[in-house]
């Protein structure tokens, strides 16, 4: 098939008009047709991934249309070793989180018809090759994650979806700014394919108010990259947004949105502008610190369990931006270590896959007691494990997943992204492993506070976990554990991109004085 | 030209002064309760108009001795002004404000206005363009106050007055000063005086022009000129707010770009791709700092309303803004910019008035808390409202969002002095969004979700509002055509 991007992207679209046609009282079918189309999408995803050539680092499954020619506007779509594990990420997650969305009761068919726009969104920006293609997905996600966590979310639903909301949009002018500039200054195109050859020369010794342009176009698409990621400052929409959100679209907003950002960032920033890596990655290396520190040390002060998991995602998301960081190790400069700056891009890729497994999980789980319970609070439970026997493992394998435990896909990227930045930040780094440390300390004192000591009289007779969160959760388990004792499927899927990606940086930047 | 070859020309105008005649004969022999028949008669009109616009061809020429242009550029006006004029006019059927009056002489009033910006659209003569001026001004003092048992708007219609009447005498003391200065009341004998004029008129000429610009930000309800705009668009009928924030204001647009283009301009002006300014007029500086005071102002002001239709008027200041954004650029990607957002103004912001009058006569106001639930309620009206917001804030994939990017892209374009306008309008979308995200959020998020569907009963409202979404849904992701025919719409009059 030609198209099998473009059926990827829009068959979430057929499912939305196909439930639009169906009266809003037939919820059951509502559902199954979300469901069917989800596992159509990932049946497509993982057929995609079998033809997929992993050996090869460029772009496949190109498509190309006519869209405005009187602004050099195309439809172009491919896929290469970056996009194609968060296209599976999506898929599989999309296609989880239908289940988890179960037990939505109000308003169904509009929660199933936003919920596969948001599919299509987040899979068009992963698969998108055009520039304005890119930026319209970029905010067609927007919309229908407003009214998921503004309409279905909890009490302070309507204040988190509108934060998120202004928050995303800002970061998104600043990019659609940064867009403009790159279109007038390197050629008026938007195909990125081009300007990732382009980009790079253009911009050389440009300067803008007396400063580099490539740094003044590197600022503004990192912050807008920045807030979805999110990288500290901008996550305070983070904790709000996931607390208030439904179960299922915590589960995405964790699991996908905030890897869109260092997608981003690695697509765009990385490959059009590698002069200015060379100039960020210290800054990015400390912010990835602070973001580590200051997640683990927010997640630690938590009583709410919903919002320490949001937290650990800053956390987490801080070892991507150190892994990225640690890019410039293969240059001259800083010591001609491919291999550093291979296990740490590679590391830093594969933190984001294991992110969205891990995290999803811990949601699904969060959503799974508070459906039971009510509330998030973690010291109000106690001795859950003699009744939840099942539950308690699950949320200890998962726990263990997220504080790093060796035998666990956490485990194996951070270990690779530590490894990684070790020659370049090496203070940073060792500051960093303090992070490891708090993230044991918060997982394990909230285990201990939900499962273990007196049990709880209130909940005597909670029902154990069902088949259908079963079924949601089991998927991601197993890949967690595969992941983490046998990573080599991953990471070749990954590599010859990421030797393309680190090539590109390495010999395109650092040549103009931008330091 | 001269003035009896100018008439082979100048049929639209003649057909619509037809239609104004006919309809106030018409309007003589109906009863009150069928004198909104009178519509059918002005739309008929305007109709003919129109194919006389697409027969005329394009012609480019001046008419009745240089004092009004036939150019592509005044046709793409006059076609955004009759598409108005008319979707207000189908609108007006299902007002309940008009509902008690005799409305044969509003419907003509209406076709008064449409012919004084045709005027304006076209105007290269500066008595001309006062001429169009009090046209437009007085059938809007007359329509703003057409409620005449409602207190609210006879206000607006003395404000208006009053604000009008100031403006226009301050325009005219411009106007004066720059005949003094050029003995010319043609654009192009001024611009050609003006490049002779010495430095030590320079005071003069930054005066006059100055002056001239109260008149036209009035018109455009530009930042300090606006103060006017809230009260009158709240006291005016709401059909006419609609109309008042769309139709002169892209007419005041297309005359601000002919007069200070082609009078303060080089002699490439609108005819290359850029041009800049003669003498020393700080003119892109000026425009540039108007246009972020109007987009802040008028967006930072919708943000504290409790009134849909307040906020709309505020929010069309800002409206006004984005598009002054491109007039210091003095480039034809600048006035590309806004011609195309104008042409995605007109849909969304009409579209967003029409569903105000709509809900207004289903549930009596036109406050947030009326459209409390509204989207359960009328789930087709909330769905088109829920369009025009998220368009008229200017998110993909919706017309608005192409607007700003053309806009955007203009000023980008123009050079690194002018990102600044850049950031502030990028800044100032993200103000706008919070307050037309509130619509949507008292339309789903708040009040009780209705289990009864209510829909519009009226074919005609479901039509209009059909109408104006399906362009502001398709043109957000299918624009080449509209480009193109935007484009080819640029081609101005340059003088003989």
């Amino acid at each position: 098939m030609n198209h099998l991007l473009s059926w990827i992207i829009w068959l979430p679209i057929i499912g939305m008009v196909a439930i639009a046609l169906i009266p809003r009282d037939k919820t059951e079918l509502i559902k199954q047709v979300a469901a069917a189309v989800s596992g159509i999408q990932l049946a497509v995803v993982l057929y995609l991934w079998r033809t997929f050539d992993a050996a090869n680092g460029t772009f496949q499954f190109l498509e190309r249309a006519e869209w405005i020619p009187s602004f050099n506007i195309t439809y172009i779509l491919g896929v290469d070793g970056l996009s194609l594990p968060m296209v599976i990420l999506m898929a599989l997650i999309g296609f989880l989180g239908v289940f988890v969305s179960w037990n939505i009761n109000r308003a169904v068919k509009g929660y199933f018809s936003l919920f596969l726009l948001l599919n299509t969104g987040v899979m068009g920006v992963f698969l998108a090759l055009d520039f304005f293609l890119f930026y319209i997905f970029w905010e067609v996600m927007l919309l229908p994650m407003y009214f998921l966590i503004g309409m279905w979310g909890g009490p302070q639903r309507e204040y988190a979806a509108i934060k998120f909301f202004l928050y995303t949009l800002f970061g998104s002018v600043l990019i659609l700014i940064a867009i403009l500039a790159l279109y007038f200054t390197c050629g008026k195109t938007f195909d990125m394919l081009v300007l990732m050859e382009t980009a790079p020369t253009a911009l050389n010794g440009m300067l803008w108010w007396g400063m580099s342009a490539i740094k003044v176009i590197w600022v503004l698409l990192f912050i807008g990259f920045a807030i979805k990621v999110p990288v500290f400052p901008f996550h305070t929409w983070l904790p709000l947004a996931h607390v208030e959100a439904p179960t299922a679209i915590s589960v995405i907003l964790a699991g996908i949105l905030l890897k869109l950002g260092i997608y981003g960032i690695l697509r765009i920033n990385y490959t059009m502008l590698p002069d200015g890596v060379f100039w960020f990655a210290g800054a990015l290396a400390v912010l990835g610190l602070i973001n580590v520190i200051w997640g683990a040390m927010c997640a630690l002060a938590q009583t709410d369990l919903k919002k320490l998991v949001a937290y650990s995602s800053v956390n987490h998301m801080g070892y991507a931006l150190l892994g990225m960081a640690a890019v410039i190790a293969a240059s001259g400069m800083h010591g001609d270590n491919l291999i550093s700056a291979q296990a740490g891009i590679n590391g830093a890729v594969f933190q984001m896959f294991n992110h969205g497994t891990i995290s999803a999980m811990l949601f699904i789980l969060v959503g799974v007691i508070y459906d039971r319970a009510h509330h998030r609070d973690i010291d109000g439970f106690g001795g859950l494990a003699s009744q939840m026997p099942i539950y308690t493992g699950f949320v200890a394998v998962a726990f263990f997943a997220g504080l790093g435990l060796p035998m666990f896909s956490g485990f194996v990227s951070e270990a690779m992204i530590l490894i990684g930045a070790f020659p370049v930040f090496k203070a940073i780094v060792v500051i960093s492993t303090l992070g490891i440390l708090l993230n044991a300390a918060y997982f394990l004192w909230a285990f201990q506070r939900i499962f273990f000591g007196p049990a709880n009289e209130k909940y005597n007779d909670l029902p154990e976990i069902n088949n259908r969160e079963l079924f949601t959760l089991i998927p991601l388990a197993v890949i967690t554990v595969i992941l983490g004792v046998y990573p080599r499927p991953f990471l070749d899927l990954v590599a010859a991109t990421m030797n393309v990606l680190i090539d590109q940086v390495v010999s395109l930047g650092g040549l103009a004085s931008v330091m | 030209m001269s003035n009896l070859n100018s008439l082979a020309y100048f049929w639209p105008e003649l057909i619509l002064t037809v239609t104004v005649l006919a309809a106030i004969v018409a309007d003589l022999f109906y009863r009150k309760e069928e004198s909104f028949k009178v519509a059918w008669w002005v739309l008929g009109g305007l109709l003919l108009t129109l194919f006389a616009i697409r027969i005329g061809g394009s012609a480019v020429t001046d008419l009745f001795m240089g004092t009004i242009a036939l150019d592509p550029f005044s046709e793409f006006f006059k076609i955004l002004v009759l598409i108005s004029t008319a979707a207000v006019i189908l609108m007006s059927f299902n007002s309940n404000e008009l509902k008690d009056y005799r409305v044969g002489e509003y419907y003509s009033i209406l076709a008064i206005m449409a012919f004084g910006l045709f005027l304006m659209a076209s105007a290269i003569d500066v008595l001309m363009v006062y001429l169009a001026v009090e046209v437009v001004s007085i059938m809007s003092f007359f329509l703003a106050g057409y409620l005449k048992k409602n207190p609210h708007s006879n206000e607006a219609s003395l404000k208006y007055v009053i604000y009008g009447a100031f403006s226009s005498g301050i325009m005219l003391y411009g106007l004066s000063i720059l005949f003094g200065l050029t003995g010319t009341t043609k654009f192009f004998g001024m611009q050609a005086a003006i490049t002779n004029l010495g430095p030590d008129s320079n005071l003069a000429l930054i005066l006059s022009a100055v002056f001239i610009l109260v008149g036209f930000g009035y018109k455009i309800s530009a930042v300090p000129f606006h103060f006017w705009t809230p009260d009158v668009y709240e006291g005016s009928p709401t059909t006419i707010t609609a109309y008042l924030s769309v139709a002169p204001k892209a007419a005041g647009f297309a005359m601000l770009i002919r007069f200070f283009n082609q009078v303060f301009g080089d002699s490439n002006a609108l005819a290359s791709e850029s041009w800049s300014t003669i003498n020393s007029i700080p003119w892109p500086q000026l425009m540039g700092i108007l246009a972020a005071a109007t987009m802040t102002v008028g967006n930072l002001v919708a943000i504290q309303q409790n009134s849909v239709k307040r906020m709309l008027a505020y929010s069309s200041i800002a409206h006004a803004g984005y598009m002054m954004m491109a007039l210091p650029l003095m480039s034809k990607a600048g006035v590309f910019g806004i011609m195309i957002y104008l042409l995605m103004y007109l849909f969304m912001n009409l579209g967003a008035f029409f569903v105000v009058i709509y809900v207004q006569g289903k549930t009596g106001g036109e406050d947030f808390e009326n459209f409390d639930g509204l989207g359960w309620k009328m789930p087709f009206v909330g769905v088109v409202m829920t369009l025009f917001m998220f368009s008229l804030t200017g998110l993909p994939p919706t017309a608005g969002f192409i607007g700003k990017f053309y806009l955007f892209a203009a000023v980008i374009e123009a050079g690194t002095q002018y990102y600044w306008l850049a950031f502030v309008g990028a800044l100032n979308s993200v103000v706008s969004l919070y307050y037309y995200v509130r619509v949507v959020k008292h339309m789903y998020l708040s009040g009780e979700r209705s289990e009864t569907v209510d829909m519009p009963t009226s074919n005609l409202v479901t039509v209009l509002l059909l109408a104006m979404s399906i362009p502001t849904f398709i043109f957000g992701w299918y624009f080449g055509p509209v480009a193109n025919w935007v484009s080819e719409s640029l081609v101005i009059y340059q003088g003989m």
